[in-house]
């Protein structure tokens, strides 16, 4: 977990907590909400972070369950363990809120996002955006003489170089889902 | 046995279901059906106020005074926007209150119709839940829910916005006892570890502090009467926040008083110098730590709180406890009970030596006056000639409340409703008409300021109509006080718009409103005028003409820690630094 700046030994498991309370240190952490699936639910959990000014860098919600009428919020924050410590009591006093999970801090997890990629150019530059995709696994989900529109799916950091290479290649529009996120094993 | 209705009859008979008595509300077109219901029954009944603030504020002095839930109806639009205030107030206070507001029909949601507002997108962030019910057939279940709600865990305020249309249609309602429970089911006992590692403390310290608030007042009157029990049994002294006020009594032998900005010297040299702290049902509000950095610098502390948020939010603690300060103090005193009741004797009897030099400073004396009411001497004497009386106190918000949060003592919980969180001007007036009509015969008295009192006064007119025998003491230094306050100590003495210019003559006012209008000036004539107040059958205005200039004393300057506390006039020259003066 080097890149979340954790040591390791840590967890809301773990009898102690070996993280410095007054660190100033900023960590991202991936939350998963599990909430009711009701008007107003989502808008009272964005709310909660823009009301009291903390960071959201990616938000996916989209019902789970749907006999038990849940949805699923995966959110990516960053913010001082003491914040996030804070976010995650702020989210699990909600009352439409019925789990509260930090993917990051309860163990390995798998996280990926889709991504699709609307690329314009002609000759070399159309064969070099074809190439490349293919070493990133992107499919093409339509094509024109002109243009093509990639799909791939990834961590957002292969997203993100994905995107830088395919810029000077006549990258002209991304549309990203966000963090999709699950605890490996069981 | 299922009863069809209609969704306006289906809210009076789940108000009906969850014992509901009285309703603070004001209608208007998009509440009319539910009106026609009111009308209909006579179990339920209905006080109308003269501004919906007026109603959530009555709500809320009604709940705080009976541990109820208060109940408010006001339509949609105006109405709604007109409670906002209201609802943040109870949000900060943590006060339970269910609000039910009219909503346009579903079908003219969204066109700008009128007296449309986005209520449940408005107050979103102002109660602890709402919900916009676009169908009958979910009505009775959304009201039960709403009560549950607003009364577990930390309480608070919930809303519930119904569209006219859904009050016409009818479907069946579901009693109280037949809805499926909430998975919303706070914890409420606390971790044993947890609590046994406090006794270990508690068992050893030798300059304990307990550190109480509203929690120990929310958790019902079973969690003051433990909290007693604790601090008579083990010898340490108790201090208090605003809010918390009578949970442990004023006579009692180890109260230190109130805590805070402008609390007692030796209550905060005790936060200060202590080696535990145990803080039962308290939140370390700004108002209480003063500058965090040194904050009882050299304390182990303890949290005991409800809601897992208030922990380790402001202030990192050594032991904390989630649960309901009831559960938490009953499993507390049984285990230190179980081990022996065992404290550091020798440590404690030191520990009271210097508390008791910190009380010889006596940091409430003021410069008396025998030509001028001092507004501490207009509270020591009501406090004189009120003792002993079944008597419930509200506040309006500036220095005539921390005065009387200073010179009244107050003996049992529920008898003391302030603003604390929001500070809400125009609190007093209707929380203390909600506390007369929970109370008909007690003496409810709203300690007031002439600049917060005229923020509501329209509600002497709810007064008058219901026979809420409410007496209006108004400490008139015709300032802002507070205001004026901060200005004289940070900017500079320059009074910018902090006087009450055009005052109304009190007295004639009270005639218009046909109750009585007391005033006076000379303190010779003061406890007379007090007796006058409290004999009279009926609404009272009392214009006590104060000091203007009297500053509220002891003080913590914004930005300095506890140690450092403002005592008198003397005290103030450049006592606020540049970086205190961005606090609030």
């Amino acid at each position: 977990m080097s890149p979340l700046n954790i040591k390791s030994g840590s967890s809301s498991h773990s009898a102690y907590d070996l993280r410095d309370p007054n660190a100033e240190v900023i960590e991202s952490h991936t939350l998963a909400v599990i909430v009711a699936n009701e008007a107003g639910v989502l808008a009272r959990v964005i709310g909660l972070f823009s009301g009291r000014g903390y960071n959201i860098d990616s938000l996916t919600v989209a019902e789970v369950d749907h006999t038990g009428h849940l949805s699923r919020i995966t959110i990516v924050t960053r913010g001082t363990p003491q914040v996030i410590a804070q976010i995650k009591a702020l989210l699990a006093r909600m009352v439409p809120v019925h789990d509260v999970h930090d993917l990051t801090e309860e163990g390995p997890s798998v996280q990926r996002e889709l991504a699709l990629f609307k690329v314009a150019g002609k000759g070399e530059h159309r064969i070099e955006a074809l190439r490349l995709a293919e070493i990133f696994r992107a499919h093409v989900v339509d094509s024109t003489l002109e243009s093509f529109v990639f799909e791939m799916t990834g961590t957002p950091e292969k997203i993100d170089s994905f995107a830088e290479l395919m810029r000077p290649l006549g990258l002209r529009e991304i549309a990203r889902t966000g963090v999709a996120a699950l605890s490996r094993g069981l | 046995m299922t009863q069809s209705m209609t969704g306006a009859r289906m809210v009076v008979q789940a108000l009906k279901d969850q014992g509901v008595e009285v309703v603070f509300g004001y209608p208007g077109g998009a509440v009319l059906p539910i009106y026609d219901e009111i009308f209909q029954q006579n179990d339920i009944r209905h006080i109308l106020v003269r501004h919906e603030q007026g109603a959530i504020h009555m709500a809320e002095g009604y709940a705080r005074s009976t541990g109820k839930v208060g109940v408010a109806l006001v339509t949609s639009g105006p109405g709604a926007t007109n409670a906002v205030t209201g609802l943040v107030d109870a949000l900060m206070d943590s006060i339970p209150i269910v609000v039910l507001t009219g909503q346009v029909p579903t079908f003219a949601i969204g066109t700008d119709a009128f007296q449309e507002a986005d209520t449940v997108g408005i107050t979103r962030p102002c109660t602890k839940m709402n919900w916009l019910v676009k169908d009958t057939a979910k009505l009775s279940e959304t009201i039960h829910l709403a009560f549950h709600v607003a009364r577990s865990g930390r309480p608070g305020p919930v809303l519930i916005d119904i569209p006219k249309d859904v009050q016409f249609a009818d479907a069946d309602y579901v009693p109280r006892e037949k809805i499926k429970p909430s998975h919303y089911q706070p914890k409420v006992k606390g971790d044993i570890e947890q609590i046994t590692r406090l006794v270990e403390m508690i068992e050893t310290a030798e300059r304990p502090v307990f550190y109480t608030g509203g929690g120990v007042i929310n958790s019902g009157p079973a969690a003051s009467q433990l909290l007693r029990e604790l601090a008579e049994a083990t010898g340490f002294p108790v201090t208090s926040t605003l809010m918390g006020l009578g949970a442990y009594p004023a006579s009692g032998k180890n109260w230190l008083g109130m805590l805070g900005m402008h609390g007692l010297y030796e209550a905060n040299l005790a936060m200060h110098g202590c080696d535990l702290m145990i803080n039962i049902g308290a939140r370390f509000d700004d108002r209480i730590t003063g500058r965090i950095k040194d904050f009882s610098p050299n304390s182990r502390k303890a949290h005991i709180d409800i809601d897992a948020s208030s922990i380790n939010k402001v202030v990192r603690v050594d032991v904390p406890i989630l649960g309901d300060v009831g559960h938490v103090l009953e499993d507390l005193l049984r285990i230190w009970k179980s081990r022996g009741r065992k404290v550091n004797k020798a440590g404690l009897a030191t520990w009271w030596k210097q508390i008791n030099e910190w009380r010889a400073v006596k940091c409430l004396t003021y410069n008396p006056s025998t030509s001028i009411i001092k507004p501490q001497y207009a509270l020591e004497r009501l406090e004189a000639l009120t003792k002993g009386m079944d008597r419930y106190i509200t506040t309006e918000v500036g220095q005539h409340q921390m005065w009387a949060a200073q010179f009244l003592g107050f003996e049992g919980p529920n008898r003391w409703m302030t603003s604390g969180g929001l500070g809400t001007m125009g609190y007093g007036l209707p929380a203390s008409i909600g506390v007369q009509i929970a109370h008909p015969d007690a003496l409810v008295i709203n300690v007031a300021g002439e600049a917060s009192w005229l923020m509501n006064m329209q509600e002497m007119g709810t007064a008058m109509q219901f026979r809420a025998p409410v007496k209006q003491f108004i400490l008139n230094n015709e300032r802002l006080g507070m205001v004026r306050q901060w200005q004289e100590l940070l900017h500079g003495e320059r009074y910018s718009q902090s006087w009450s210019e055009s005052l109304p003559d009190f007295v004639k006012l009270a005639e218009a409103f046909g109750c009585k209008g007391i005033k006076v000036s000379d303190p010779k004539d003061l406890d007379d005028a007090i007796m006058e107040m409290i004999r009279y059958d009926g609404p009272v205005i009392f214009d006590c003409l104060v000091e203007k200039h009297e500053n509220c004393f002891p003080m913590i300057p914004s930005g300095k820690p506890h140690n450092e506390m403002l005592l008198g006039d003397a005290d103030t020259k450049n006592a606020i630094g540049a970086r205190g003066a961005v606090l609030v």
